[in-house]
């Protein structure tokens, strides 16, 4: 190889320049590695801490859940993932597996909430538009117990109610569900301060259960005295007063609702605590009714017929309620031989006392029978009235009957009967009996005997009557006439004489001219006379002119 | 090739690194310098065994880390996502783009790890002075030299990425901190077939025939 190579010798070449040894330095490139595995450790550390614990959750449906993408989040801050979605053991369920941030590790306790954020259209509320594009998430609600738990069930439908919106949550029991949905409005004077958060059947189907909830700060408005009732729809009512269209709004009518109010009086009683049952009234006249904690329960026997009275209709005082009719029955008595139809009544005597004496003690059982004697002495009476002519619907009406047959009331059956007195049909029809008995014991066949004779008197006296005025017709008619034509006549003449250019009249005042003035010439010869008696015999003087 | 070849150190001789010269070793001395332009004179790189090692086994500690941790935080309008280098394999893999998910397969996790493996092999190989093979090793090494700098290809998409997708509110990348992870990996590599001194695969060689 070397023999064809042309160039310098090897041996030409320069030895190289010779240096001490330096210092053996430590071998410094064995930081890195170390360096390397300090980062490793410290990323590998890090990322152990951060790990959060790790939780399932069991739904109905993983719909929209996507495994290593779906967060859970708490008040749309990312708390955590979802690591894996499964099938439960038996198939029904889904879990979740979701890997949750350090952090929250002490607020997993047992009444945590979970559930699926999706779009979602109620109670007048879109929510989780958000979810439309972003995928749906996994929503937590905070819970209050400090025991740690791991496995949760997701809620299948959002509550409406989370733990952290201040506020009170009360139930109510109602007859039926009416339109209330879960997130259906509560209102308080058409204010909307809460809603539905659960509706649910009674165990026994007796009725439903709502749980509502009032915000803070208007659940205060709520106590022990307050009625809730239901707004559903519009309520009308057509009465004497004319048709009355009511209704909480327009919201209350698309979606229905549930509005509270405290009767007046009731505003110093101490706030409901949370979780109060009460019930729910169909409408407002109903729940603001007072409510008849006591009530005395009466038997009435009616002779009447009790068509037209149905269980329900009210007894009333002067024209107020103070009870009802609790049932009608029908019963053979013995000793009359005959059926009776008692008539259950229910009075509530709490709506005879007055607002202003809530202060006053209520009178003892006693006091009350001693009361409700006195008044039954004084001639106090149940009577069947008609409500509606048109309807025929019949109320008890408790009025005074001063000359009522007295009657006491027997507290010793249960329920006592409650005196009657007829009711105005039957006394109406009385009356008619009498008057037509009356008729009947007249002696009409005299009467009309008489009446004959006394019409042919009559008859004879208008003919009587009739021969005279023709008489005068042709008798005294004519000389009328003729005195009546001299009248006339001497009226003319009369006329003529006085007539301004009639002859008297010239003569008249021709005459008097003269008179006038022989009254002058008189006149003239008496003053001549004063003044010259003498004239009287020697003629008169002529003047000296 | 025989393998008989006639080696500068059989000689006596050392080649400036610099400049090209040739020296005379001085016996007994360690550290020379090159008489021409002064730079310093070594039959081979020093404590090549040894740096390879430790930027290796640094190397080897770093991958885990890149490929266990979040290489890129997506945030985006429809929810904030972050990705490993194996997810994001996956998910192209499931979305159809299964060619590019085997580019990104290749090149992030088969390279590095085949690099790094590649290296000890050659080490161990070194360490325990075989003399078979040497040529295929020799090749090996050059395959691994000239692979090295396009591992990097997750880094610059990672970083690219970053720079342009930086919408408020729409969408927004960060990188993970398994980025620079990998970087340190691909890095340390690189170093650490820089470190390997090839000349030797051939030295057990060399002294079996003399």
């Amino acid at each position: 190889m070397f023999e064809g190579s042309r160039g310098p010798d090897l041996t030409d070449i320069p030895s190289a320049v010779a240096q001490p040894k330096r210092k053996s330095s430590p071998q410094l490139i064995w930081l890195i590695p170390i360096v390397a595995v300090l980062i490793g450790g410290w990323l590998a550390v890090k990322t152990i801490l951060e790990k959060g614990p790790t939780i399932t959750i069991t739904f109905e449906t993983a719909e929209g859940i996507e495994a290593g993408k779906t967060k859970v989040k708490y008040k749309d801050i990312d708390i955590g993932e979802v690591k894996s979605v499964e099938f439960a053991k038996d198939l029904d369920h889904v879990v979740l597996t979701a890997e949750m941030k350090k952090g929250v590790a002490p607020h997993l306790v047992e009444d945590v909430r979970f559930w699926i954020v999706k779009p979602r259209i109620s109670g007048g509320q879109v929510s989780g538009i958000g979810t439309l594009f972003s995928g749906s998430y996994v929503e937590m609600d905070r819970g209050k117990s400090t025991t740690r738990r791991e496995a949760f069930e997701g809620l299948e439908v959002e509550p409406s109610i989370t733990r952290d919106m201040p506020g009170r949550q009360f139930v109510l029991y109602g007859k039926d569900l009416g339109s209330h949905d879960v997130g259906t409005p509560v209102l308080f004077r058409r204010i909307r301060v809460g809603k539905v958060a659960v509706n649910e059947l009674n165990q026994d189907g007796s009725g439903i259960t709502l749980k509502i909830f009032v915000e803070s700060p208007y659940d205060k408005f709520v106590n022990a005295n307050t009625r809730f009732w239901d707004v559903s729809g519009i309520d009308i009512t057509a009465d004497a007063s004319g048709v009355k269209v009511n209704s909480e709004g327009l919201m209350a009518i698309l979606l229905g609702g549930i509005a509270f109010e405290s009767p007046v009086g009731s505003g110093t009683l101490a706030e409901a605590d949370p979780d109060t049952v009460f019930p729910l009234f169909p409408d407002r006249t109903a729940a603001l009714k007072q409510p008849d904690h006591e009530m005395l329960m009466f038997t009435m026997h009616f002779g009447d017929s009790l068509r037209g009275l149905t269980v329900g209709a009210p007894v009333e005082l002067n024209g107020v309620g103070i009870g009802e009719v609790k049932s009608i029955r029908t019963e053979f008595s013995e000793e009359q031989d005959r059926f009776i139809f008692p008539v259950d009544v229910a009075i509530f005597p709490g709506r005879l006392r007055a607002m202003s004496r809530v202060g006053v003690a209520d009178p003892t059982p006693a006091e009350q029978k001693a009361r409700i004697d006195k008044y039954i002495e004084n001639g106090l009476r149940a009577q069947l009235k008609t409500g509606s002519l048109l309807t025929g619907q019949m109320y008890i009406g408790m009025d005074l009957f001063p000359k009522a047959a007295p009657a006491k009331i027997d507290w010793t059956k249960s329920p006592p009967v409650f005196p009657t007195q007829p009711g105005m049909m039957v006394e109406l029809q009385a009356t008619l009996m009498n008057i037509s008995k009356k008729l009947e014991d007249m002696p009409i066949g005299q009467i009309s005997a008489d009446l004959r004779t006394a019409l042919q008197s009559l008859n004879r006296t208008l003919i009587g009557a009739e021969q005279m005025v023709k008489r005068m017709d042709k008798e005294v008619a004519p000389a009328a006439k003729s005195a009546l034509d001299d009248a006339r006549r001497l009226l003319n003449t009369t006329e003529q004489t006085l007539a301004s250019d009639s002859p008297l009249q010239q003569d008249l005042r021709t005459s008097l001219r003269d008179l006038s003035r022989a009254a002058q010439s008189l006149r003239e010869l008496t003053e001549l006379l004063e003044r010259q008696p003498e004239s009287l015999i020697r003629g008169k003087k002529e003047s000296k002119r | 090739m025989n393998g008989s070849a006639v080696t500068a150190s059989q000689l006596g001789l050392c080649a400036c690194h610099g400049c090209g010269s040739l020296s005379r070793l001085v016996a007994g001395s360690h550290d020379m310098r090159c008489r021409r332009c002064g730079a310093a004179l070594h039959l081979r790189k020093p404590d090549s065994i040894a740096r390879t090692w430790a930027l290796l086994i640094a190397a080897y500690v770093l991958y885990v880390p890149a490929n266990v941790l979040p290489m890129m935080r997506t945030g985006s309008l429809f929810g904030a996502q972050s990705d490993t280098i194996m997810s994001g394999v996956v998910y192209l893999w499931h979305s159809g783009s299964w060619h590019i998910a085997l580019v990104v397969f290749i090149a992030s996790i088969v390279v590095p790890l085949a690099k790094m493996l590649s290296l000890t092999y050659l080490l161990i190989s070194v360490q325990l002075g075989w003399t078979q093979r040497s040529l295929e090793r020799t090749k090996l090494y050059r395959i691994l030299e000239f692979v090295g700098p396009w591992s990097m290809l997750d880094v610059y998409v990672v970083l690219i990425l970053v720079a342009l997708v930086q919408l408020k509110g729409l969408a927004s990348i960060q990188p993970g901190p398994a980025v620079a992870a990998f970087g340190a990996v691909v890095v340390l590599t690189m170093f650490a077939a820089m470190a390997f001194d090839p000349r030797l695969l051939w030295e057990p060689k060399e002294r079996h025939h003399v």
